[in-house]
């Protein structure tokens, strides 16, 4: 079965070194819990929905692909928790999600620090 | 590997070993875990894309009868000329390309007990862990007179691998102007909530430019149903008295029909005769879930909130549709929510680790009209084995009468133009494009 050659997308490795530093060793025994990588994953799994697979958007749809900084797109969707930002639909949607989510899409989404 | 994990090198060689998987990093020894994921729509289309994503070193199996699949969502588009059925229509190159395992087979069984999977023509294949997506089937008979053979007169055009869309959008290209279009609609739970009521508007929409006189007519078991003051305010401000919505305590329950005399009966004995007639027969989790002893007496799969593993078959994982996964709705959007946090948790298990706790998202987007878009948006999460909403937090698009009046069109045009993104988006994905 072929293995996808192609660069790791960014997020990926900046969430990946969150998890190889946080980790007291690995090899034998491996990490027992769920890495950073895959909640970043999992917690942004809905947004790829409408701004696609990598934030590019399309269609009125605003891309979010490294737009911002992290601090300036965390504050943006707790801006819209608020209904400030002009929201049509990102109100409603970002009230469903923590700071802490919020923090984990900009890992993905936002411009590395 | 490296013990010092303080140095930039080691940081580097550790990253670089996790050779793209960003759950835990297999030791060498270990077999590759299997995972075979059954029924290729949005629910498992959607976890063969992600698991090849988040973890390479599995072996994803995607099995799907079909080589081609037409989706359920933007089917009402087809109805009102907006949309062809080829534009809607998407094929499996490119999950394979990114090394999904596609087969093109069916499933007759599952054996739980030696994980496998029984194919019609192909070779058992064999799981760790098993992804059920299998979609519904439909009651035939529930509605008496409603029966497979009586659906070529009166199209459901709700199952496309069972009818395409297409039969449904001749009948109403070739309906007289004056014309009844009638609907039948089920109590719930069924596939999509909002479907019957985006497709009054779309042959509205249709039927205005083109069969002016004619009328809709949707006879409904319920009172009550997804989006309802943003429809019933749409179509009155669109489509006036040409669509007539009657709820089930206006007599609006069909109990039966009569496919030769072209009439429906309501359960207080009305008889009502149309020129085309949509029958929304009511649902159950399609057979291969409900043979594999995943249903419960419902005819739905029960599922834990946290892991969507079967309640009644352990190693199996039910989601999308065929799942019991309320308040979540049986959305293309839930399935594939579903499909990642299902993924997650089996490779989790198969590793004996805890899996991750989910968050799930929704948003179902309606076209009412042109330019004229709403939207349902709910976020869930597992609280124990149960799903619950996240409290204050989604819901429906602002009413009319909560937008001062220069904001209102522009609400409903953007929602129309994020609607065909959310659908171009979520295809990409989920087949691979992108």
């Amino acid at each position: 079965m072929p293995v996808r050659a192609r660069a790791k997308a960014g997020w990926v490795r900046r969430a990946a070194a969150i998890v190889v530093l946080g980790m007291s060793g690995f090899g034998a025994t491996g990490p027992a819990v769920a890495t950073d990588a895959l909640r970043v994953a999992l917690v942004t799994g809905g947004c790829t929905g409408c701004h696609g697979t990598t934030g590019e958007g399309g269609q009125g749809i605003p891309s979010i692909a490294q737009t911002k900084t992290r601090a300036e797109f965390i504050a943006m969707m707790k801006a819209f928790r608020d209904n400030q930002g002009n929201p049509t639909v990102m109100n409603r949607i970002s009230r469903g999600y923590t700071d802490e989510e919020f923090a984990l899409m900009a890992v993905r989404f936002a411009k590395p620090n | 590997m490296a013990q010092a994990l303080i140095s930039r090198r080691a940081v580097l060689a550790a990253t670089a070993a996790f050779a793209g998987t960003l759950a835990a990093p297999r030791v060498s020894a270990q077999p590759r875990a299997r995972l075979v994921i059954v029924g290729g729509g949005f629910g498992g289309a959607s976890a063969a894309r992600f698991a090849r994503d988040a973890f390479p070193d599995a072996e994803v199996t995607l099995i799907e009868r079909s080589r081609s699949f037409t989706t359920c969502p933007y089917g009402n588009l087809v109805l009102a000329g907006m949309r062809t059925v080829e534009s809607i229509t998407f094929g499996y190159d490119g999950l394979a390309r990114r090394g999904v395992r596609v087969v093109h087979d069916e499933v007759t069984a599952v054996d739980a007990t030696s994980r496998t999977v029984r194919l019609a023509n192909g070779a058992p294949i064999p799981y760790d862990r098993l992804i059920m997506s299998p979609g519904i089937d439909l009651r035939w008979g529930a509605i008496e007179g409603y029966t497979e053979a009586a659906s070529a007169r009166m199209p459901h055009g709700w199952v496309p691998y069972l009818q395409p869309i297409t039969v449904l959008e001749r009948q109403l290209r070739a309906m007289p102007d004056g014309g009844v279009f009638i609907m039948t609609i089920p109590a719930n739970p069924f596939r999509c909530p909002p479907g019957p009521y985006e497709r009054i508007s779309m042959v509205a929409h249709y039927l205005k430019q083109v069969k002016p006189r004619s009328k809709v007519l949707a006879l409904d078991a319920k009172d009550g149903f997804s989006k309802q003051p943003l429809f019933v305010e749409a179509w009155r401000e669109l489509y006036g008295p040409m669509v007539e919505w009657v709820g089930a305590s206006n007599d609006g329950r069909v109990t039966a029909v009569n496919p030769e005399a072209m009439t429906v009966t309501t359960e207080f004995g009305q008889t009502h005769k149309g020129a085309v007639v949509n029958v929304i027969p009511p649902q159950m989790a399609a057979k291969v879930a409900r043979d594999a002893g995943l249903a419960d007496q419902s005819g739905w799969c029960p599922v834990k909130a946290g892991t969507l593993e079967s309640a009644l078959v352990p190693g199996i994982h039910v989601i999308g549709d065929a799942s019991i996964a309320a308040p979540m709705p049986k959305s293309g959007f839930v399935a594939s929510t579903h499909g990642k946090q299902a993924v997650a948790a089996a490779m989790a298990l198969i590793r004996g680790q805890a899996p991750p706790a989910p968050v799930y998202f929704n948003t179902c987007y309606s076209h009412v009209g042109t330019d004229y878009g709403i939207s349902i948006v709910g976020i869930f999460r597992a609280d124990g084995d149960r799903f619950i909403e996240v409290p204050n937090s989604g819901g429906i698009s602002p009413r009319n009468e909560a937008m001062p009046p220069e904001r209102r069109a522009e609400q409903r045009r953007l929602e129309a133009l994020y609607a065909d993104g959310w659908y171009e988006s979520i295809t990409r994905e989920m087949f691979g494009l992108s």
